[in-house]
């Protein structure tokens, strides 16, 4: 059985003044039903641009997609008209966006652009979409639906303008849902509202949440899987215990040791916050080699000549690293 | 709180514009304008091409013409009152000539960039560079002078600036994280441009429509001076120019409509100028 959503070796290229940068570089993942599916990495890794691969939303005319397969129930995305694509798009698989304060439409109240996804989609009258609105405005625990709909955005706090933004993206029922740094915006209590939020609808509505994310609270809470990229490419993947517990990569690693540690105890115990030296490599400079050498304390020779290939860190746990290829060998040996 | 619950932009836009004392003189005039420009005909019912007294009376020398008769004999004042209404509905018709052409080639040009945006703007500046009276003078020429084809001359000339300001509009707004939602939930390129990015670009179009207006009564009356208007429509733009060669002897012939022309086109300018305080949030005060 394959999965819901299956990414192959996808490929994306900008059109920039340095010339044709790869931003993604071979990424495969998958997604199954009811699953979710953490993306970390630091900015410009390539997990926003993943998602908007998925979507069909790479930015024109810079962007292009030029190789690898996004397989979505079996069809091959990359290869759908634009026409599929529309129809695609919030009805299959839906996407929430960073910042709750400016992806609603201004002019416009939250209960209609809610609404606008179930006409567009499920054919629904203005009146049913209307009732459709307040209903998803019920399940994403938004209080008072019926009144509140008819308000506008700037009417909104932040979390409550992302929950309409949750809505908007569930009213057709989409079976893949991507989250884009749901939370980034926000508090830290209206997070944790946002978490249990998806939770609950995964839970209750079997949906596969993809969650971009570069904060590794959020996917220890969250995820079921997760991803590590590192520019553009995938370096880590595996289940979640794996990559907090036992990560493979040297980059999994230092993610996992800048978090600032919270220890309460007697005295100021405080310990320096870890930082990985120096920063992501420009990607027109990008050589043949693991683009993480040059911050990796442990980089070998070959590390700067070659990308490695992926090696088998455990059970669903692979990773990209000269130096797993190194035990293996020795194990085989 | 209650207060605010469900207002949208436009009702808080009216809220701002209430309270600014100039655009409500603005709006006053206008009123008056619009209400003479109706009505005038029952209340002053007297034909503007009759002749009703002797050539070049003065305002106040003549009870049968108040304010005067022109340099055939024709009343000032009626002419002032018929005059109203083809002024205001050239000046109207002919912005919103513009501001639809105009809207049209800025929408599609700043929404799709690259090649359409190239075709699109060389369009758009080689009207520019044509001188505009002249243009419209040729325009108005090539066919015959009628209120029609002078709307449309004027129409078809003043749009270049509404497409630059709508194309700067929809460049700024379709990069805005709502229209990448509005994109994410599936929406076609004609819905997003003229259902989500239109709407929020409006404000600025709607000044600008509005000040059009004024500036296509000025055109009217600048193509009625050089003698390009309809013979048969009476509009304040031909009053002057059928008496400006009389100029030195009756100041009364053209200081009246021109007083008309510039008191609308001012209270045009006021409301303008109102609406972008309204619209402009920067400027509002919370």
């Amino acid at each position: 059985m394959g999965a819901l959503l299956e990414i192959e070796n996808l490929q994306v290229e900008f059109d920039t003044w340095d010339g044709r940068v790869r931003v993604l570089d071979g990424v495969s993942l998958s997604v199954n039903a009811g699953e979710t599916l953490g993306i970390v990495g630091e900015s410009g890794c390539g997990k926003s641009m993943t998602a908007l691969a998925i979507m069909g939303l790479v930015p024109r005319p810079a962007g292009h997609v030029t190789g690898g397969s996004v397989r979505f129930d079996g069809e091959d995305l990359l290869k759908a008209n634009e026409a599929r694509l529309r129809e695609v798009r919030g009805h299959r698989i839906a996407m929430i966006f960073q910042e709750p304060m400016t992806s609603l439409n201004p002019v416009f109240t939250v209960g209609d652009q809610v609404a606008e996804a179930a006409r567009l989609h499920l054919g629904l009258t203005a009146s049913q979409a209307r009732r459709r609105a307040i209903e998803m405005f019920k399940a994403v625990h938004i209080p008072e639906a019926e009144r509140r709909v008819d308000e506008y955005p700037h009417q909104f706090s932040g979390g409550m303008r992302q929950r309409v933004m949750i809505a908007m993206a569930l009213v057709c029922e989409p079976r893949v849902l991507i989250a884009d740094e749901p939370t980034t915006a926000l508090d830290v209590t209206v997070q944790a509202q946002i978490f249990d939020l998806l939770q609950e609808l995964r839970d209750t509505r079997g949906t596969a949440i993809m969650l971009i994310t570069h904060d590794m609270g959020a996917i220890a809470e969250m995820a079921d899987r997760v991803v590590v990229m590192y520019a553009g490419r995938k370096v880590e993947e595996g289940a979640v215990e794996r990559i907090l517990g036992e990560p493979a990569h040297p980059y999994t690693r230092g993610l996992l040791a800048c978090r600032p540690q919270l220890k309460l105890g007697p005295g100021p115990v405080r310990t320096a916050l870890q930082e990985i030296p120096g920063v992501v490599p420009p990607l027109h400079l990008l050589g043949h080699g693991c683009a993480f050498a040059e911050r990796c304390g442990q980089a070998l020779p070959r590390c700067r000549e070659r990308f490695p290939g992926e090696s088998d860190a455990g059970p669903g746990h692979r990773a990209s690293c000269w130096l797993l290829e190194g035990t293996q060998e020795r194990r085989a040996t | 709180m209650d207060k605010n619950a469900s207002r949208g932009p436009w009702r808080e836009a009216w809220s701002v514009f209430r309270r600014n004392y100039a655009a409500l003189i603005g709006l006053a005039i206008l009123g008056l304008v619009l209400t003479v420009a109706i009505a005038g005909p029952w209340i002053y019912p007297v034909d503007p091409f009759d002749i009703v007294a002797a050539p070049k009376t003065a305002p106040g020398a003549d009870a049968d013409a108040v304010l005067g008769t022109d340099y055939l004999g024709r009343d000032m004042l009626a002419g002032l009152v018929r005059g109203g209404r083809p002024t205001l509905m050239v000046g109207f018709f002919a912005a919103m000539i513009a501001t639809v052409i105009g809207i049209t080639m800025g929408a599609l040009g700043g929404y799709y960039g690259g090649k359409v945006d190239a075709i699109l703007g060389r369009i758009t500046e080689f009207f520019q560079v044509l001188p505009a009276l002249l243009f419209a003078m040729v325009l108005v020429m090539l066919f015959t002078p009628s209120i029609v084809t002078v709307t449309f001359a004027i129409g078809f000339v003043a749009w270049t600036s509404m497409a630059r300001l709508t194309r700067a509009e929809f460049l700024r707004i379709r990069q805005l994280e709502y229209v990448r939602a509005a994109r994410a939930i599936g929406s076609s390129n004609s819905r997003i441009i003229w259902g989500v990015i239109l709407p929020n670009a409006l404000p600025p179009i709607i000044v600008a429509a509005t000040l059009a207006t004024g500036t296509a009564i000025l055109f009217e009356a600048g193509l009625s001076f050089l003698g390009l208007s309809d013979p048969n429509v009476m509009s304040w733009g031909m009053m002057i120019g059928s008496n400006r060669n009389y100029l030195r002897e009756m100041w009364w012939a053209v200081t009246f409509p021109g007083v008309c022309i510039f008191l609308t086109v001012l209270a045009i300018s006021l409301v303008g100028d109102g609406l972008n305080d309204a619209f402009n949030p920067r400027l509002r005060t919370r």
